[in-house]
């Protein structure tokens, strides 16, 4: 299994996309952080840029890259390895290089300018995106033969993770303005990680008072250790659970 | 050695494998043949496991495949059209193979390598290789872990008559060492000389399955493209 992923990675390593993405990622670190004189105001900057840019990068390079393996993965079907195999090494080639791209280009710069609790959380979210973004990928290119299709659902996925899925919550709030909503929202930011690593990172930050009564049971919620251990469950449920559907799929899938 | 029973395979309304039952034992060298589109690829995916049956079971030395997949160890294939990624060398994709592939204490079989040329052209890059020279690294390929069963998808497809006349050299080396080989093709005259058993496949199903004496003794011809006419003809 290790020897597939070896040369996943190297194919990554050489289309030099992914080396791209680091760069820019740790110009814009490192742009932040000098622009800003107040670190943890850096942080919030950065924090839009991890919520918004990394799980899009991340899906798509990663929707892409399975489609355009599609002659690795012929070959290496008809050869003696294990399916289950094959695919959790394209997973994991592609998440490995996504989370260190990730790291090197944010997180350190990040642990570098902010070390403390702010900083480390929100490296810890960029790479649960990472990877999350990267198997939410890997189901969407499973489900669907036809590339331009697949491509099409993983953006229209990043879409309803990143602005439909706020605009819902939003649009159920004012509806139900009259009623005590505040359990619910807990309810409800588990069913999307971006939510979950926003609600996350903010929580550490001072301006978390802005976001008034709502803010109160957050902070009740996830800033004990069981809130959090819950939180850090569910997005490795995150993980797990698309991982596993493709797994599924892939194993019985004709090529 | 290889035992389909029952295959069946839909994608969507068409049945490309219906209910195929078949036998293969070692030593032999089965000509699977038929019109385009009577399924004999989607059997050999089948075989190899990269195509699901949607009923039935194969087995290889008395395992079911769906449960093993150390089996394929024990194969070369040749695809029909053979893909690589694109922007790997011929060197590349045979170093990645081996150490894939690697069994301990195993030789490579380079012959065919070395009578192809290959050794001259390793860095070349995938993409851009020829029909006939990716056909090449799709045949070294299958038979470079030397194999107890080949399954060729039409070898011969694309390779001039002197690559041909090598690899058809080679199979027939092959055959004499005892090793169960599967060979579909369009051109009969290429497999005339080497098979010894025929499989006649026809929209999905498999009409018959009997060695080349016996059709030959039935048709009272001599030739197997003309013992498959007679037989087309009935």
């Amino acid at each position: 299994m290790n020897k597939i992923v070896k040369y996943v990675v190297l194919d990554i390593l050489k289309n030099k996309i992914v080396v791209a993405y680091m760069a820019v990622l740790l110009l814009i670190s490192i742009g932040v952080f000098n622009l800003e004189d107040n670190a943890s105001k850096g942080v919030l900057s950065l924090l839009n840029i991890i919520l918004i840019f990394v799980p899009l990068v991340s899906i798509i390079f990663s929707t892409i890259y399975v489609y355009n393996s599609a002659e690795f993965i012929e070959l290496l079907v008809s050869q003696p390895i294990r399916r289950t195999n094959l695919w959790m090494s394209i997973f994991g080639g592609l998440a490995l290089s996504l989370v260190v791209a990730f790291f090197v280009g944010c997180g350190l710069p990040v642990l570098l300018y902010a070390p403390n609790g702010t900083g480390l959380i929100m490296a810890l979210m960029g790479i649960f995106i990472s990877v999350i973004f990267t198997a939410i990928a890997l189901l969407a290119s499973v489900l669907t033969r036809d590339k331009a299709k697949g491509i099409g659902v993983s953006i229209l996925l990043w879409f309803y993770f990143t602005l439909i899925f706020d605009s819902i919550i939003l649009f159920l709030l004012f509806r139900f303005m009259d009623y005590p909503l505040e359990k619910p929202m807990i309810a409800f930011s588990f069913l999307n990680p971006v939510d979950l690593a926003r609600i996350l990172i903010l929580l550490k930050l001072d301006i978390s008072a802005l976001m008034g009564a709502t803010s109160a049971v957050f902070r009740d919620f996830f800033g004990g250790t069981t809130g959090m251990m819950i939180a850090l469950l569910s997005l490795s449920a995150w993980i797990a659970v698309p991982l596993w559907l493709s797994v599924r799929k892939f194993k019985t899938k004709d090529l | 050695m290889l035992i389909a029973t029952n295959v069946t395979k839909k994608f969507g309304r068409l049945t490309a494998l219906d209910n195929v039952s078949a036998v293969c034992n070692k030593g032999q060298t089965i000509a699977l043949i038929g019109p385009n589109g009577s399924g004999k690829t989607t059997f050999i995916k089948c075989l190899l496991g990269m195509v699901v049956p949607d009923s039935g079971f194969i087995t290889f030395n008395q395992q079911n495949i769906i449960h093993d997949w150390r089996y394929r160890a024990a194969i070369g294939y040749m695809p029909q059209t053979g893909r690589y990624p694109e922007n790997m060398t011929i060197g590349q994709v045979f170093d990645m193979m081996k150490d894939i592939r690697r069994q301990p204490n195993s030789e490579y079989d380079e012959e065919l390598m070395q009578l192809f040329n290959l050794p001259g052209i390793m860095d070349k890059r995938m993409r851009a290789l020829s029909g006939g020279t990716r056909q090449k690294v799709s045949a070294c390929l299958a038979f470079l872990f030397r194999p107890d069963v080949l399954i060729l998808d039409e070898p011969t497809a694309g390779l001039d008559p002197v690559a041909t006349e090598m690899l058809k050299e080679k199979i027939r080396k092959e055959k004499q060492r005892g090793k169960l080989i599967i060979i579909t093709s369009h051109i009969l005259s290429d497999l005339d000389d080497i098979v010894t058993e025929v499989m006649y496949m026809q929209e999905g199903k498999l009409r018959f399955h009997t060695s080349l004496d016996q059709l030959k003794e039935d048709t009272g011809e001599q030739k197997l493209a003309r013992a498959i006419a007679a037989i087309m003809q009935r």
